[in-house]
């Protein structure tokens, strides 16, 4: 079958190349798997696959079409949800960059003199990071925020080679599933502490009566289930640091343009999630694991993942790019590798770094100010409704909770006839909330009559 | 001739002049005179700015394509990187996956609004069944190696629910297994077992069977292996891992050997993991973010547990009554979820219209034009003395090669690696280099079926070529590559504790005296 992405599938040059390797059949190429194994040609495009035949680029681009549009598609401004992704406005010159063949098609630059471009961009990737961060090193990217919590709890037990590791009870559901994974088989034990039910601030008591014989203390700042940046981070830090256990902050990179940095906290590690910067939703990936920690030579020899480095070329005349630190990697390290991590998010990574080079440090900030003023604004707005919004009165950013006199979702579900995307009931996803509790999000894409709309339509189910 | 850009492109830290980037301002100010200024708890404010470049949208632009110009991907040329797989992208998949309606969906947007795109993410978990020979498969594992670290928590979680995981602590794995195995294995809380392979490229039976013992939890196996070859006694090797009550888990990294010609379901494999951004051509975008669904047999596990109950991850199921596609979440026996969310679906979509594209004729066809490259690339290599073609003589590569430059190295000291740097010189990215480690001074070859017989000569003849200036001149490969962006690069300022550079900030902050060596 001749196929246009299938160069040698050509009949002639497919029998000339069988003829030169010097066997009759395709098949006898094929003669050390047992008869048992081999798959008979009929029965195989029988299988359930595709549509059981080759379509053309137009049949295609037809079904693909009608299974976009078997889907209600809320427009951006329109979505009021967050939760671990959020709606930000991607600009265009973002996405047709990061659309270049070059890096889009490439490999992991294992050859790095033919890859400098590239490793050069991961290397500005993670140096962007870390001066938002204020973190020494980042390395190139894990697969998404939650993932990089279950490498950071591993980390910090190889560090310290402790087991018990405090999370807030607040902390976002799918991280403590992702983090009870990846540390499950390692003995280590998460432990939650309490937050305060009227400012959503962490209970520093409780932690303080927990804090014997930590390998950790982890931070969700601003929690993503409750908006709350803790005011109590800088104590949460020394807690951790009097007690010998390493401080792990988990960061929304878009609030740290307003709020202190994980190295103004005096964090160990600060993971993230990079799909504020640049990446579309989705329906939950690809996104952004990000993963820093301290300018600490044990520190760094436990982390995971790649790293890039800036060196020059052995002649000295010109500065040059290559991945360091490699034997910590599973390709040299195996079985003794920090992670078994290799495909990451290097093209999210790429993304996130145009992203934050096209806004730079004043377009940033407004993105963050932004998302401060709608969200501060809405849950004004809201609260001249009737409702107690914000349900928390601790500081927030982008995201508050409600609590309505009625079933959320049930109010969610009437909004998505008007083409608003209303929320998250809480009681789906965490054991804290009630079912009247939602969960709001706003960003910069939503513009003051965006708000006002949805306050409106709010105002009409009364 | 090849010769690569060099635009001696500045850190974009250099080029920032204080202009004006985008901006959101929008109307922030009529939200200022409601709220007034921005109030943050003194305590909780960010004390300096961040030191990030200004830059305008041109320079920008200029910037990263430039740096573009200095990189190499599978649009620019071949990439025969053994094991990784680097077919073509279709351009149609690239329109499809990244449409704005798929950009817009929201992870936790309600179901019932979603059944278009969830009936295709059901129907791609049969599709890969189908190919893989499996009853069930999850899409959520965000690569191979998140796919291989499911597969292990499986294995654990299944000798768990039988009692039995105190017993069961290790996992059998091949010297030729690609260094993910050992490391998912050890994420997952075993330790390994490393057997030999034999001369004819198989898995050392006897080491094998010798290895085997009540503590062994499982084999993890890649076939056909990194060497390109079929594990020609799998069906006595999935027999016997079962009598001990291990699991068989496959490596799905090199399907592309066997596609549409043998499936790891009727070979006796209970778990199979694939690489989306290998088989079934979703770019690699320069290191990831790729995919790695994994598939399984269906088994009784105890009582009335089935393996299917310990999959990891969300998986979508069709519920007849309602006439609605649902999705299912992790329950009690399995492991959870290794990502937030289902999954990262643009790659899933991509695969999806990939396979729809091509068929089953198609995906077999393009299985089998990659074993008829390999193999016609063997031949045209078999004159050469040079290049040696170590373990089972004689035998039919599938998917890759492995070539062992080691008569050219003890002839002349030209390396792999050399060997590899005039290659780039050519306008060909490199193959993989010294792995699998079994082989000295390996080539690990990998053309893919996308690659043209026009190439796969071009690149014979270059092998050949870089072998003759060798022998005459020993020195000259040593100062290879020449028509890259840069020469050979400094690995050990790269990397020492006085020099290494991971980030601008740490370096301006160690010029300044601020930040010591790192050691």
């Amino acid at each position: 079958m001749e196929h246009e992405w299938i160069p040698n599938s050509n009949e002639q040059v497919k029998k000339s190349m069988l003829d030169y390797i010097g066997v009759k059949d395709v098949l006898d190429l094929y003669n050390d798997i047992p008869k048992q194994v081999l798959i008979d040609e009929e029965k195989w495009n029988n299988l359930d696959i595709g549509k059981k035949k080759p379509l053309d680029q137009i049949e295609v681009e037809k079904i693909m079409d009608n299974i976009l549009n078997n889907n209600k598609i809320f427009d951006e401004s329109k979505q009021f949800i967050g939760g671990g992704a959020w709606p930000h406005y991607v600009p265009a010159a973002v996405q047709y960059l990061a659309e270049r063949g070059e890096i889009l098609t490439a490999y992991t630059p294992y050859q790095p003199e033919i890859s400098q471009g590239l490793l050069q961009m991961l290397f500005e990737y993670q140096s962007l990071i870390s001066d938002i961060l204020e973190m020494d090193v980042v390395n190139a990217s894990m697969y998404d925020m939650a993932s990089a919590l279950g490498e950071a709890f591993l980390m910090s037990k190889r560090i310290n080679d402790k087991s018990k590791i405090l999370i807030p009870e607040t902390i976002n559901p799918f991280h403590l599933s992702v983090a009870k994974s990846y540390t499950s088989p390692h003995e280590i034990s998460l432990i939650s502490y309490k937050v305060d039910p009227n400012t959503g601030y962490s209970d520093i008591e409780d932690i303080k009566s927990k804090a014997d014989d930590l390998s950790a203390i982890y931070l969700e700042y601003p929690y993503q289930y409750t908006g709350i940046v803790d005011i109590n981070a800088k104590a949460i830090s020394e807690i951790a640091h009097e007690k010998n256990a390493l401080f792990i902050m988990g960061v929304n990179p878009l609030s740290l343009m307003l709020y202190k940095t994980p190295g103004e906290l005096n964090a160990d590690i600060a993971i993230g999630e990079g799909q504020p910067l640049g990446l579309g939703l989705n329906f939950g990936g690809p996104y952004l694991g990000i993963f820093a920690t301290k300018w600490n030579a044990e520190y760094v020899k436990q982390m995971p993942g790649r790293l890039i480095g800036m060196t020059t070329s052995i002649d000295g005349s010109s500065k040059a790019f290559a991945m360091i630190l490699q034997t910590r990697e599973q390709h040299i390290r195996r079985s003794k590798a920090t992670s078994n991590i290799t495909t990451n998010s290097s093209l999210s990574a790429i993304t996130a770094a145009i992203y934050i080079s096209l806004l730079g440090r004043k377009g940033l900030k407004d993105v963050a100010e932004s998302i401060w003023y709608r969200s501060h604004y809405a849950a004004k707005q809201i609260k001249s409704l009737g409702f107690k919004s914000p349900l928390f009165d601790g500081e927030f950013f982008g995201d508050f909770v409600v609590e309505f006199n009625e079933d959320f979702e049930k109010i969610r579900n009437k909004l998505i006839d008007f083409g608003i995307l209303f929320g998250i009931p809480l009681i789906q996803y965490v054991p804290w909330a009630k079912n009247s509790w939602g969960l709001l999000s706003f960003t910069e894409v939503h513009s003051k009559s965006d708000i006002d709309f949805v306050i409106d339509k709010l105002k009409s189910l009364r | 001739m090849f010769k690569q850009a060099n635009w001696n492109e500045p850190l974009i830290y250099e080029l920032s002049n204080g202009r004006e980037g985008i901006r959101f301002k929008g109307n922030n100010e009529e939200f200022k005179q409601i709220l007034g200024d921005i109030s943050i708890p003194q305590s909780l404010k960010r004390e300096k700015e961040p030191e990030l470049p200004e830059v305008s949208e041109i320079e920008v632009v200029r910037h990263f394509t430039r740096l573009s110009e200095m990189a190499y991907g599978v649009d620019s040329g071949p990439v025969p990187l053994g094991s990784c797989t680097m077919k073509y992208n279709p351009k149609l998949s690239l329109k499809i996956a990244t449409d704005k309606r798929l950009a817009f969906i929201h992870p936790l947007q309600p179901e019932s609004t979603l059944q278009g795109l969830l009936k295709a993410l059901y129907e791609l978990q049969n599709w890969l069944a189908s190919i893989t020979g499996m009853d069930y498969c999850t899409l959520h594992p965000a690569a191979g190696a998140q796919g291989e670290l499911s597969g292990v928590l499986m294995i654990r979680k299944y000798h768990e629910i039988k009692g039995n995981i105190n017993l069961k602590d290790e996992i059998i794995i091949p010297d030729s297994a690609h260094g993910t195995n050992p490391a998912s294995a050890a994420m997952g809380g075993f330790k390994t077992i490393e057997i030999p392979t034999d001369e004819s490229g198989n898995m050392d039976y006897d080491a094998f069977l010798s290895s085997l013992s009540e503590r062994t939890a499982g084999l993890m196996l890649t076939n056909p292996s990194t060497l390109g070859l079929f594990e020609e006694r799998i069906l006595d090797v999935a027999k016997i891992i079962h009598e001990k009550d291990g699991l068989l888990y496959y490596d799905g990294a090199n399907l592309n050997g066997i596609l549409g010609k043998a499936r790891p379901g009727d070979m006796g494999f209970d778990m199979a993991h694939l690489n989306l951004h290998k088989t079934f051509s979703t770019p690699h975008g320069g290191g990831g973010p790729g995919a790695g669904p994994l598939c399984i047999k269906d088994r009784l596990v105890k009582d009335d547990i089935m393996f299917h109950d310990l999959l990891p991850g969300p998986i979508v199921i069709y519920d007849e009554k309602e006439k609605l596609y649902k999705i299912k979440w992790p329950g009690k026996y399995s492991p959870g979820l290794l990502k937030s969310f289902f999954g990262n679906v643009q790659q899933l979509i991509w695969a999806y219209t990939y396979i729809l594209t091509l068929g089953p004729q198609g995906l077999k066809e393009a299985g089998e034009i990659a074993v008829i490259n390999t193999n016609y690339f063997i031949k045209l290599m078999e004159d050469s003395k040079g290049y040696s073609l170590p373990y089972g003589n004689g035998r039919f590569r599938k998917h890759e090669v492995v070539l062992s430059a080691e008569p050219l190295h003890e002839e002349t000291g030209v390396t792999a690696e050399d060997v590899s740097k005039g290659l780039l010189d050519s306008g060909f990215y490199a193959p993989t280099i010294y792995f699998p480690l079994i082989v000295k001074e390996a080539l690990m070859i990998e053309f893919t079926e996308s690659e043209t017989k026009e190439n796969i000569e071009r690149f014979a003849n270059r092998l050949k070529e870089i072998e003759e200036i060798a022998k005459k001149n020993p020195n000259e490969p040593k100062q290879w590559p020449i028509n890259t962006t840069v020469r050979r690069i400094d690995m050990v300022k790269a990397n020492h504790p006085k020099t290494i550079t991971p980030t601008y900030r740490a370096g301006i902050l160690r010029q300044k005296g601020i930040l010591g060596p790192l050691r």
